[in-house]
């Protein structure tokens, strides 16, 4: 098999794409995924994707504050994940399941 | 080193309110531990003199307006309006707490230094003038409020209220982010002033796309977080399964403060866009107010009800956001002042009358309540009919307000479907009343829990100062309007 034409030094809009594909990859695991965990996981595939974005545009733009941003949706993820994984163990502590079809208590 | 790295004592002061939050909620957490049991009812003084001197610096800060750390943050009329909003609605919702998580048996401590962490959130989302810092007040705020969603840990309603808050939030965050790298990307600043400039000075036609592209992913963010229409879904489930006060406390502060940054990116930043944005927030604004009210009129249950009600009234904040005149800011500005005293006085019933374990959450529950508990009765009476928009209350200046400036911005249609979904609006509300009034105590009736001191106070002093600026608006318009100065 002949090698992919990858180019040395791949165009930022490479980067851009990619970003974009797994922002809708998270999204899409958002809307059909039916487990909590692997729902928690997509949104941070959408954050990290996120961050994808901010380095290309960093390094397309030269300036240092894209990684800069990074640093602090890395921070902010962290601290959602604490409190997520949190928030996910009393779900499962008081309902003994982690499918999201079955949390639907609250209606009227 | 350069000079400017240090922030300069005058930057500390317009920093200050955030600044003593802060603190005091690390040091509740601190007391919260090592505090003998007996000695805890002490802390919610504690907190309550925190958010009290919070208050007083965010009055003095404006003393001295300007930017502060390199233009991250700007202290202008409209951050000090809100700041003084978010920890007013933050006083009203301690007071509001306590006798409910008495009753509930929690411990209260960790709830008020979660209570200052979200208005610390909050307080950076107003101040912010960069979109960065937006992002990183919304989250504090959002991840302190999820919790206080799941308060009781161990009632299912409780997790699974916070769970819904946090999936979907995090979510819409997620957008949110994204339309900011891609503004980053495309204007190469997060500075709210520069994008404009940036906006303003080039050709834009070209990246027409992009732009739009980003300011959608960013109002889906906001619309998400102010829960306007087709981004709502969360809101009815996380308001009814949230412990009574939380509910009145994230239907009021963090929403006012979404409101805020929502109206300070698109009025400033996006500006030089503002007729490709204005007809998706007209029809999002139009399709928020249709979908509460609508959905509203079939609830049995009452804190379902507010949580459609809420939507509907984010509903008529959105026309206000429509028009991005100074007459709508300042339109907008009032409503949600009224808006959060109303909310929290009616909350303030509904606390008190769900009973322990919120047993009694349906409408029919509150039958002849006029006769059991006239005082409750009395000012959840002025609550709904400022909510309806009855002339001597606040929701009718705010209505008013809010129409008028739409008239003015030539947003005809929705002034009229407005007017007509408040229309709508007035069945519902008046249904609570009949009930309220007309209709004999059934037997699952028997929870009088005498109300408390503070919960007293919540009650009067929200229905005092609802009909206050409902009589004398132009107390409130004045303020707003000296108020409703945008830092460039």
């Amino acid at each position: 098999m002949p090698p992919l034409p990858i180019p040395e030094h791949p165009p930022v809009a490479w980067y851009l794409i990619l970003s974009a594909i797994l922002f809708g990859l998270g999204v899409a695991g958002f809307l059909f995924r039916r487990n909590i965990i692997t729902v928690f996981m997509s949104i941070e595939l959408m954050l990290n994707a996120v961050n994808l974005s901010f380095i290309a545009f960093s390094y397309q733009l030269k300036q240092v504050s894209g990684h800069i941003f990074t640093f602090f949706v890395m921070v902010v993820a962290a601290a959602e994940a604490a409190v997520g994984l949190a928030i996910i163990l009393t779900i499962y502590k008081n309902k003994s399941t982690l499918e999201v079809d079955e949390i639907n208590s609250l209606n009227n | 080193m350069p000079a400017s790295f240090m922030p300069s004592a005058q930057e500390m002061m317009r920093f200050l309110p955030e600044t003593l939050l802060t603190l005091a909620g690390v040091f509740l957490m601190v007391l919260e531990a090592i505090m003998a049991p007996e000695n805890k009812g002490r802390l919610k003084a504690f907190a309550l003199f925190a958010l009290a001197a919070a208050l007083a610096a965010a009055v003095i800060a404006y003393n001295d307006p300007g930017p502060a750390f390199n233009r991250l943050l700007i202290i202008d009329g409209f951050a000090t309006f809100f700041r003084v909003l978010v920890i007013g609605v933050a006083i009203l919702a301690v007071l509001g707490s306590s006798q409910y998580l008495a009753r509930e048996g929690a411990n209260p401590g960790e709830y008020w230094a979660l209570v200052l962490f979200s208005v610390v959130g909050q307080s950076l989302m107003v101040t912010s003038n960069e979109l960065i810092m937006i992002f990183i007040g919304l989250e504090i705020s959002s991840i302190a409020s999820y919790v206080l969603a799941g308060y009781l840990r161990d009632d299912a309603r409780n997790s699974e209220s916070a769970l819904k808050y946090f999936l979907l939030g995090s979510f819409a965050t997620g957008f949110l982010l994204y339309g900011v790298a891609w503004i980053y990307g495309l204007t190469g600043t997060t500075d709210l002033s520069q994008i404009r400039a940036d906006l303003a000075n080039r050709d834009i036609s070209n990246s027409m796309m992009m732009i739009g592209a980003a300011c959608a992913l960013m109002f889906v963010g906001f619309a998400f977080k102010v829960s306007a229409a087709p981004f709502q879904v969360w809101a009815p489930d996380v308001y009814q399964g949230a412990p009574s006060p939380v509910a009145a406390f994230l239907s009021s502060g963090p929403k006012a403060a979404a409101f805020a940054m929502f109206l300070r990116v698109f009025v400033t930043a996006f500006e030089p866009v503002a007729d490709r944005w204005e007809p998706i927030v007209w029809a999002s604004a139009l399709v928020t107010m249709i979908v509460g009210n609508f959905a509203a009129l079939r609830q049995t249950n009452v804190k379902r009800l507010m949580a459609y009600s809420s939507i509907a009234h984010a509903g008529y904040v959105m026309v206000a956001v429509a028009t991005h005149s100074k007459l709508g800011i300042e339109a907008a500005m009032f409503y949600l002042a009224a808006y959060a005293l109303t909310n929290l006085g009616a909350f303030a019933v509904i606390t008190c009358l769900v009973g322990k374990g919120e047993r009694f959450v349906e409408i029919k529950d509150l039958a002849g309540l006029g006769a059991r508990q006239p005082l409750s009765a009395a000012m959840l009476t002025i609550f709904l009919l400022s909510l309806i928009g009855v002339p001597l209350t606040g929701g009718f200046f705010g209505k008013f307000y809010i129409f008028k400036a739409a008239l003015d911005a030539r947003l005809i249609w929705l002034t009229v479907l407005g007017l007509l979904n408040s229309a709508v609006a007035a069945y519902y509300y008046l249904r609570i009343l009949v009930v309220m009034y007309m209709e004999e105590p059934g037997d699952t009736v028997e929870n009088t829990q005498e109300m408390g001191g503070a919960l007293k106070f919540v009650l009067v002093g929200s229905a005092v100062a609802t009909l206050v600026i409902g009589t004398f608006p132009s107390l409130l318009l004045d303020v707003a309007s000296r108020y409703a100065v945008l830092g460039r």
